[in-house]
């Protein structure tokens, strides 16, 4: 397994919990009603193209890109168009979405559903890229970035690395793992398409420690796929951030405010490289992903393979229901993941993870006085110094927060999982990075 | 209908506290405590129990009447301070003028800054310094290491090894006839020794800092700066003539170097925030210390090389900024 890299600067050890990891991927029925959401990606929402009482295939598009940053939509069931109205969403707020009143589940002709692994790749680096933009694609690790745009490096730039990310650094979840188990040949296929796509010829996939099933299983499986390697890492919170998964695996430093393009690299996560596998081979566009069920409590901590749209009430009911203790609900993992307030939020393009907390875990702790002790400092990967960066924030110095370079946080929460006076130094952290990245902004208008 | 809790991420906490902080400092004291009981006896509980009732009453009153605010002795952090102003005081100190350093460690170092993570100084050495200077016959005559042999009031005192070495250089003598005078370095280890009642063992205070090192609480930068920097100042000094300057061995074993350096300096509340920073910082009190030792009129100069550099630590912490992510270094201290 050679050496176990990791990334250099700070990081944290929560306790890794992740119940699941050993339950195999189970197909969830589609749901009776399905709440689509247009906006799925990180970018511009989607324009719908059906209308009011349309019948609709699984697969059918559903809705088209409305920019160069935005994917289309496709239809995860069969069924009826109830109506395009606002739904609530995992933020809390009402958006644009579609509902679609589920008959029977009859899906498109053009999609392949064998079992059988294509492993023949027969298209060009723009075929490849134009069917992951035609089927959907986002980044499926949470950051929900449209996969293709990755794959089309600015001008003046060359992609050098592919890096396939299967760290899953968060607490609890076990999405990434059991693909990983269980679709290693079919990330390994959509590892080798991403690498034609971008004209690269070394890939590498970093999977952390707490893992040496799925590194064992996958450095079998690489063996005969030339320029695709395994990289074991050290487990180490925030690992499968971008820029310090390229620093562990690689040892390159993406510049401050710049993309991992600008060292070489591209880095796409194992569900994403799974879905490439479908998209290209099987021609199926983006509408099921797999969504680990857990908690301390929850009976039978799960991973499912669920339909775009499905509320998460039906996850947690095949999970054998919510437990009497609940008292908050993430979507995600528990380090970056949302707290939502209702279980009728439907899974989208971006889940990985429902985690279910009881009220003993549910709040934080009292906040107390600082005592300067720099743990904050010491555990931040991006070398940043929170306890400044919040005190600034918390009355209103942007200027300072942006010398102090706020815009580089990635807002991982080392720094609030850390700190001894249990400040909530994140919350102070966002607030700085909204209004600092407002003032930046509307500096460019003017100039 | 369920009612949730909504809250930003992360959605966990480590079970790092400020209490777990402050007790494991406490903790990581019972050796020198238990070494100056030893050997200065029942006064040496006296003080170091005035002391710390002295420090968490004045810190609940403060709270209470002046601040308003909710109570925070629970922290740990006065008893902190309580145990570290006995440290830093003669076993024979009268206990009026104990609990008169107490006041001012607390009323006056940290409360009056807002308490807890706001003074600027370490409070302990405000306080030790403030008796220094009001009451420098009390503050100075060190009773002898004679354990509970001696009754409460019946005590011998005398210089401390660095009083003698101070007096003696002065009057013309060489180092090899004042180390007959002095105490062996075995008793400087074990802590067999005059001085105030945490300084004197090595031993004792040397496990503590690893204790500390190994939970967390201190990192190694700013003891090993600190006493590396003392180590290369005076074997400099000491190679140039071995009979004008005691050798490194003398200046780490005696006085208050290693509890400055383990638990005074290391202080979070008044240290710097980066490791560059610390480094510096730690430089700096070793530079002063040697000097104040050496050249000054005191034949101490720990407490107040820390205070001094305690009033630099802003600017240290403006210079020094951690190792940037994606930033080249050498561009990464701004002003």
């Amino acid at each position: 397994m050679g050496i176990l890299k990791t990334f250099a600067l700070g990081g944290v050890h929560p306790k890794e919990n992740k119940l699941s990891a050993n339950a195999a991927i189970e197909v969830l029925d589609p749901p009776k009603q399905a709440f689509i959401p247009l906006g799925q990606n990180l970018g511009a929402p989607s324009k719908p193209v059906v209308a009011r009482g349309e019948e609709v295939k699984t697969g059918q598009l559903l809705a088209e890109a409305s920019g160069f940053i935005s994917t289309p939509i496709h239809s995860p069931v069969s069924g009826k168009v109830f109506k395009i109205d606002n739904i609530l969403n995992a933020s809390g707020y009402k958006q644009l979405g579609i509902i679609i009143n589920v008959e029977g589940d009859e899906w498109m002709e053009d999609i392949d559903r064998s079992e059988d692994i294509v492993t023949n790749i027969d298209y060009s680096s723009e075929e490849i890229i134009d069917k992951i933009k035609k089927a959907g694609l986002v980044g499926m690790g949470g950051a929900t970035f449209p996969t293709y745009v990755k794959l089309m490096p600015p001008p003046g730039t060359k992609a050098e690395y592919l890096i396939i990310n299967g760290v899953e650094c968060e607490p609890y979840l076990t999405s990434d793992h059991r693909m990983m188990l269980e679709k290693g040949r079919e990330i390994v296929v959509g590892t080798q398409l991403l690498m034609k796509a971008l004209k690269v010829d070394k890939a590498i996939i970093g999977i952390e420690n707490n893992k040496p099933d799925a590194i064992s299983h996958l450095t079998e499986l690489v063996k005969n796929a030339e320029g695709i390697s395994v990289q074991a890492l050290k487990v180490q919170y925030p690992q499968g951030g971008e820029k310090q998964l390229i620093k562990a695996t690689v040892n390159r430093e993406v510049p401050s405010g710049k993309l991992p393009i600008s060292v070489g690299c591209v880095v796409q996560n194992v569900g994403t490289a799974f879905a490439v596998y479908e998209a290209v081979q099987k021609n199926k566009p983006l509408f099921e992903r797999v969504v680990t069920v857990t908690g301390k409590d929850v009976k039978k901590p799960s991973n499912f393979l669920v339909r775009i749209g499905t509320p998460v009430q039906q996850l947690i009911d095949a999970a054998e229901g919510l437990p009497e203790s609940t008292a908050k609900i993430i979507n995600g993992g528990p380090m970056m993941g949302k707290a939502i307030s209702s279980t009728e939020v439907p899974i989208v393009k971006g889940s990985s993870g429902i985690l279910i907390m009881k009220e003993e875990e549910a709040h934080r702790k009292t906040e107390s006085a600082c005592i300067r002790c720099s743990k904050c400092t010491y555990v931040c990967p991006m070398g940043l110094e929170p306890f400044l960066l919040s005190r600034v924030s918390r009355v209103g110095k942007f200027d300072i927060a942006e010398k102090e370079m706020i815009m580089d946080c990635i807002e991982c929460g080392s720094c609030q999982y850390t700190c001894p006076a249990n400040i909530p130094l994140l919350d102070y952290l966002r607030l700085g990075k909204n209004k600092t990245g407002a003032i930046i902004r509307s500096r460019g208008k003017t100039a | 209908m369920y009612k949730f809790t909504i809250s930003g991420s992360p959605h966990v906490k480590s079970d790092e506290s400020t209490k777990k902080i402050m007790y494991g400092v406490v903790f990581a004291m019972i050796p020198a405590m238990l070494v100056s009981i030893y050997f200065f006896g029942f006064q040496a509980i006296r003080v170091l129990v005035l002391a710390s009732i002295a420090c968490i009453f004045f810190e609940w009153i403060i709270q209470k009447y002046l601040i308003k605010g909710p109570s925070t002795i629970n922290d740990g952090s006065a008893l902190v301070t309580g145990i570290l102003l006995a440290f830093n005081v003669p076993s024979n100190l009268p206990s009026w003028m104990i609990i008169v350093g107490a006041l001012v460690a607390i009323g006056m170092a940290k409360m009056s800054f807002g308490g807890l993570g706001r003074n600027i100084f370490n409070p302990a050495l405000v306080a030790r310094v403030f008796l220094l200077i009001s009451f420098p016959v009390q503050m100075t005559s060190w009773p002898k290491p004679t354990g509970f042999s001696k009754g409460l009031t019946d005590v011998i005192t005398g210089p401390t090894p660095l009083g003698i070495v101070k007096e003696g250089l002065g009057a013309g003598k060489t180092m090899s006839e004042l180390r007959t005078e002095t105490p062996s370095y075995v008793q400087y280890l074990v802590g067999q020794t005059g001085g105030s009642i945490g300084e004197v063992s090595a031993i004792a205070l040397l496990l503590g800092g690893f204790y500390m090192l190994w939970k967390k609480i201190i990192t190694w930068h700013i003891p090993v700066s600190m006493l590396g920097t003392v180590i290369i100042f005076t074997a400099i000094l000491w190679g140039a003539n071995p009979e004008h300057y005691a050798d490194p061995a003398f200046h780490l074993l005696t006085g208050g170097m290693l509890l400055g350096a383990i638990f005074m300096a290391t202080d979070m509340v008044s240290s710097p925030m980066t490791h560059g920073g610390q480094l510096v910082y730690g430089f700096g009190i070793g530079v002063l210390t040697i000097l104040i030792r050496v050249w000054g009129a005191y034949p101490e100069g720990v407490s107040f090389a820390i205070l001094i550099m305690n009033a630099v630590v802003p600017l240290i912490n403006q210079g020094f900024k951690p190792k940037r992510f994606g930033i080249k270094p050498g561009i990464e201290i701004k002003s």
